[in-house]
């Protein structure tokens, strides 16, 4: 203990220094403005700046990024509340009740118990962070490839069944993206796979224009003939204090949301969207008054805000001690440490610990800053809302572009980034999620390495996934997840997802009762 | 019926086969030392399952003509705009490229004012231009007369 609080004296000193405090400001900015405007999610745009980030240091570059992640979900909150739209995905379930208050006059509580949830959830998520991650990574030392091709079957697993579409179609998603991860040589016999003669994809498709095209570019696709400006409501500074009595309601969703939002976000999967999802369907559970929810509950609001928030520090977990993304973002966050030279992995904290504390000590100052960045300017921030949509789309395309280039500075990625945003609009009008694409693609390489490489040293034998007790360990529970997430093609009704709102659709009971 | 769910599951199912046919290119291996055609093979079984599994319970999900394409031409002219992005990029410059990009996207497709048109085009080219290549020295390309 007396150890975790020297490394965190040293990462506070790494933080306060004036260039990495100046980068955790503008992540923290640029991450709420992006988590309000309709159309950049977090993803599109850590991507979009990953470029931006290749002058500065590593540790540096981690905190901008990480920045904008927690930023995006302080900021998502604001239009969710005042204009009923979400900034990004994990924003969906506030929209219900934030937007149900401020209709009832009560937008300034709102975004205040919205900030002050996020930034309880964030600050208490850290501590699980800085606590968890250097005993797993010290655990992950043990792990072979054996172990790491059990854990990234469970990790995709997970995803697939953690995910809110239909278990098969996430499944094709993944297998797609790790198809698109097989793309380029082969590292062990060197053949040159799926090229088509373009040397430039010789190191594989990168990650950047596939997210790019995926999210950003699919969402301009899909939203720019329809948008419509909306009325945006202004809330003033001296409105936004809550009552005792939403204080009281907020207190124990903002307890259960962090809590419930941090063990989600380390398991793979979109780890804020589902936390939240999954944090609003418990409040509405354990409330004395369900039927308060969609009328403007506190707790409506409460819960998923803090759950988001809490995620996203449960979602780098796995990121920083175990070089294993849980999800997109996590894994675009390791692509810009592996372009500043920083292998990801279980060596991480023990090889770069300045990087390690550095990231955990800038996300404590980062939280306080988006709590006194959110409340105080709200009001300016909603003016970047009155933008038009059709003023707005060319420029986050430019912006996508010059992003998309200046990775490589080659215009395979802007080619790359225009079929991704094609098939990411196709894929999203016939419902289907893609983000296992972006993981599996992710993941590919590490899979096919570590699957070679143990039957390698097993000289083909493949006991070796079930005689080693950690890779069986992870290999049952991905198989019972995998059964478990079949069932409901056979008996329809039997899925809990659907139950907590997961999946679209009556709850089990009702469609019988229609 | 001719649902979401099934024209997307044929779609993949489509590509699966195409993999596999392509893959014939590199050797398979063994299912104990697998070669660099193993994988691809595999996961583009794994694909076409799951593709068929789509296919076999999509009959429940909506049907393909309860889509709305309403916003089909303004995402067909953003799409032409991104090819000609990529086209243009490297024959033309940075500048020039976002310039006509964004003329393109507003005058022709949002009907906005001339002088709205030029004025977000030169902004956004000369700023983002700016940002990244003169202060974060990332290397954007350079078009006639080095503009």
């Amino acid at each position: 203990m007396f150890e975790t609080l020297q490394n965190l004296g040293h990462g506070f000193a790494i933080a306060a220094s004036p260039g990495v405090l100046v980068y955790a400001f503008a992540g923290c900015v640029i991450g709420t403005l992006v988590g309000m405007l309709p159309g950049v999610g977090p993803l599109a745009g850590i991507s979009l700046l990953l470029p931006a980030s290749y002058g500065l240091s590593a540790t540096t570059a981690l905190v901008m990024l990480a920045g904008i992640y927690y930023g995006a979900m302080y900021g998502g909150s604001t239009t969710s509340i005042l204009m009923r739209i979400p900034g990004e995905a994990a924003s969906v379930m506030t929209c219900i009740d934030g937007y149900a208050m401020t209709r009832k006059g009560r937008a300034g509580p709102a975004l205040a118990i919205a900030a002050v949830g996020s930034y309880i959830a964030g600050t208490a998520s850290i501590v699980g962070l800085m606590l968890l991650a250097p005993p797993l990574a010290a655990f992950a030392l043990s792990f072979g490839p054996s172990e790491y091709v059990a854990l990234l079957l469970l990790g995709l697993t997970v995803l697939a069944y953690m995910s809110g579409g239909s278990v098969p179609k996430s499944l094709a998603m993944a297998a797609l993206g790790l198809l698109l991860g097989m793309i380029g040589i082969d590292p062990m016999s060197g053949y040159f796979r799926f090229s088509y003669g373009l040397v430039e994809l010789g190191d594989g498709i990168g990650i950047v224009p596939v997210a790019v095209g995926l999210f950003g570019v699919s969402e301009i696709l899909l939203t720019a003939g329809q948008a419509e400006t909306p009325q945006v409501i202004k809330p003033k500074l001296r409105d936004l204090l809550p009552s005792r009595e939403e204080w009281r309601d907020a207190a124990g969703p903002v307890g259960r949301g962090t809590i419930l939002g941090f063990l989600i976000g380390i398991v793979p999967g979109s780890a804020h969207i589902i936390a939240s999802f999954v944090s609003y369907a418990v409040e509405r559970r354990v409330s004395k008054h369900p039927e308060r929810f969609g009328h403007g509950a506190v707790e409506g609001v409460a819960g998923p805000e803090s759950a988001n928030n809490s995620a996203t520090s449960g979602a780098l977990v796995p990121m920083l001690a175990l070089g294993v993304p849980s999800g997109p973002i996590p894994a675009v966050m390791m692509a810009a440490m592996m372009v500043h030279g920083v292998s990801p992995g279980p060596m991480l904290i023990q090889q770069q610990p300045e990087l390690f504390w550095g990231v955990i000590a800038s996300m404590y100052v980062g939280n306080l800053v988006l709590l006194i960045l959110n409340l105080p300017l709200v009001g300016l921030f909603v003016n970047l809302l009155r933008i038009p949509y059709p003023l707005l789309y060319p420029a986050i395309l430019v912006f996508s572009v010059v992003g998309v280039y200046a990775v490589n500075g080659s215009v395979v990625d802007v080619w790359i980034m225009a079929v991704m945003g094609a098939l990411g609009y196709l894929l999203r009008k016939l419902d289907f999620e893609t983000a296992p694409i972006v993981l599996g693609l992710v993941l590919a390489p590490m899979l096919e390495m570590s699957l070679r490489q143990a039957l390698a040293l097993s000289s083909g034998s493949y006991a070796i996934f079930v005689t080693r007790p950690i890779s069986a360990s992870m290999l049952c529970v991905a198989l019972a997840l995998l059964l478990l997430s079949l069932r409901p093609l056979v008996a329809r009704g039997a899925d809990w997802r659907r139950r907590l709102g997961l999946l679209e659709g009556p709850v089990v009971g009702e469609e019988e009762k229609r | 019926m001719l649902t979401r769910d099934r024209v997307g599951g044929v779609a993949l199912l489509l590509f699966a086969v195409v993999v596999m046919w392509e893959d014939r290119a590199f050797p398979l291996g063994s299912v104990t030392k697998p070669g660099p055609g193993y994988m691809p093979m595999l996961l583009a079984g794994i694909l076409a399952a799951m593709a068929l599994l789509v296919i076999w319970t999509g009959g429940r999900s909506p049907a393909l003509g309860s889509l709305g394409w309403s916003e089909w031409r303004h995402a067909v002219a953003i799409l032409a705009g991104c090819v000609f992005a990529a086209l243009a990029l490297e024959r033309i410059g940075y500048r020039l490229t976002v310039i006509l990009l964004v003329a393109f996207l507003l005058w022709v497709v949002e009907r906005k004012r001339p002088v709205v048109t030029m004025a977000v085009a030169l902004g956004l080219s000369l700023g983002t231009f700016y940002v990244f290549s003169t202060l974060l020295k990332v290397p954007l390309p350079l078009g006639p007369g080095e503009f």
